[in-house]
């Protein structure tokens, strides 16, 4: 059980995050943010494995990372 | 649930100013991290330098001090000097200190002054728009260079780290690269193992991070991260080349006898690059 969350107004569409995923759940929303870029989502969060890998690669700090019994990688 | 990731606390919330993609981002989390997990971000102070990276003091939640162009390590040596308990480090790009700061870096790593020098080396001078650097790779375009660098017109690009680990002063150098999350692991150990040694006493640290400059390579950020792997790791190998004890086993040797030693990069455990062929320096 793991869960992702995005801080939508922060993020740059830059798509690093989609890019190491290894669930492929990662997508550009249809829709921009106040900056006007089209943040990303996860579509199907039950595939979330907490593996954190998008939020490594994040340069713009929007993704935080929930897990059960997780180990944290940095909180 | 509980959280296992999230903006480290020696990151200010403060939204950053770094084109889309830009691995700026990722190195300044990584410093923050290790600033953490140290337990030092009270007591460090970091010095901004000239560059896209400009505005670090703003991202940084520890002191700061801004340096003006390429004086970084100057300028952390007197406040170092000043503040001898304090944790001191510089974070420069390709051109602040392998270019006009070229002086200043090889003075402190030579007096194996006590700080640490994040390096970030994107092959490009980023603020000012794309122009070459030391480090522009032979071939590569760049606005200064609109055919490719070329040998015999624009000079061979600099390896800072080989070229720093012929002085005795440097207790650890390392060159890592951030391109995917294999490697950020490894360049988070780099960091801090340098800060380790500058905790420790042992000296001058410094740690170079293969990064990206989407907006002037012309590349998507995912494209640039792919660029970096394929041209920038072959000439740039990865690897711990100074660590504080292959430098302890140099002191009292001879310097010419212990620097003939040091140049190739050693891979890190298994999850390095092996060190890179140099057949393409002449071509
Ligand atoms: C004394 C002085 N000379 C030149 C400049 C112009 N200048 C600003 S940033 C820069 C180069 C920055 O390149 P780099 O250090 O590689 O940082 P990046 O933006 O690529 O991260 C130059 C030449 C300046 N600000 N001050
Ligand atoms: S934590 Fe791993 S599996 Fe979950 S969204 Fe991020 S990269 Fe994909
Ligand atoms: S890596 Fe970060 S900024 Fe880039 S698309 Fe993903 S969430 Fe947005
Ligand atoms: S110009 Fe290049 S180095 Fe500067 S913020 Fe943009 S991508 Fe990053
Ligand atoms: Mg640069």
């Amino acid at each position: 059980m793991a869960r992702v969350t995005f801080n939508e107004q922060r993020c740059k569409s830059c798509e690093l995050c989609v890019s190491v995923c290894p669930q492929g759940i990662i997508f550009l929303a249809d829709e921009i943010n106040l900056k006007g870029f089209h943040p990303a989502r996860v579509t199907e969060m039950d595939k979330c494995t907490g593996c954190a890998f998008c939020a490594r690669m994040c340069p713009d700090q929007v993704i935080e990372v929930f897990a059960e019994g997780g180990k944290p990688v940095h909180a | 649930m509980r959280q296992i990731f999230g903006r480290p606390a020696s990151l200010t919330d403060v939204p950053m100013h770094y084109c889309p993609g830009c691995t700026h981002g990722i190195i300044h989390r990584l410093v923050a991290e290790v600033m953490d997990e140290l337990g030092i971000r009270e007591k460090t102070i970091g010095i901004a330098s000239v560059g896209c990276s400009v505005f670090a003091y703003e991202y940084f939640n520890c002191d700061m001090q801004q340096a003006s162009h390429g004086r970084a390590p100057a300028v952390a040596t007197g406040i170092k000097r000043v503040w001898p308990d304090r944790v001191v480090f510089t974070y420069q790009g390709d051109g602040d200190l392998a270019s006009i700061g070229a002086g200043e870096i090889v003075h402190a790593a030579a007096r194996g002054e006590n700080i640490t020098v994040i390096f970030v080396n994107n092959a490009v001078y980023g603020m000012t728009g794309g122009q070459m650097a030391p480090t522009t790779l032979l071939g590569q375009k760049t606005t200064t260079t609109p055919l490719g660098r070329e040998a015999r017109r624009n000079g061979m690009p600099v390896r800072v780290v080989e070229l720093l680990s012929q002085l005795d002063g440097p207790a650890y150098l390392a060159r890592v690269s951030v391109h995917n999350p294999k490697m950020v692991n490894t360049a988070k150990r780099a960091i801090r193992a340098a800060f380790q040694a500058q905790l420790d006493g042992r000296g001058f640290s410094l740690v170079e991070v293969l990064s990206t400059c989407p907006t002037n390579w012309g590349l998507t950020p995912v494209e640039a991260l792919k660029w970096l792997e394929d041209n920038m790791i072959p000439y740039y190998p990865l690897g711990e080349v100074r660590t504080p004890s292959s430098a302890s086993r140099q002191a009292g040797v001879p310097a010419a006898a212990s620097t003939a030693t040091a140049p190739t990069p050693a891979a890190f455990g298994a999850t390095g690059t092996a060190p890179a062929t140099r057949g393409k320096e002449g071509e």
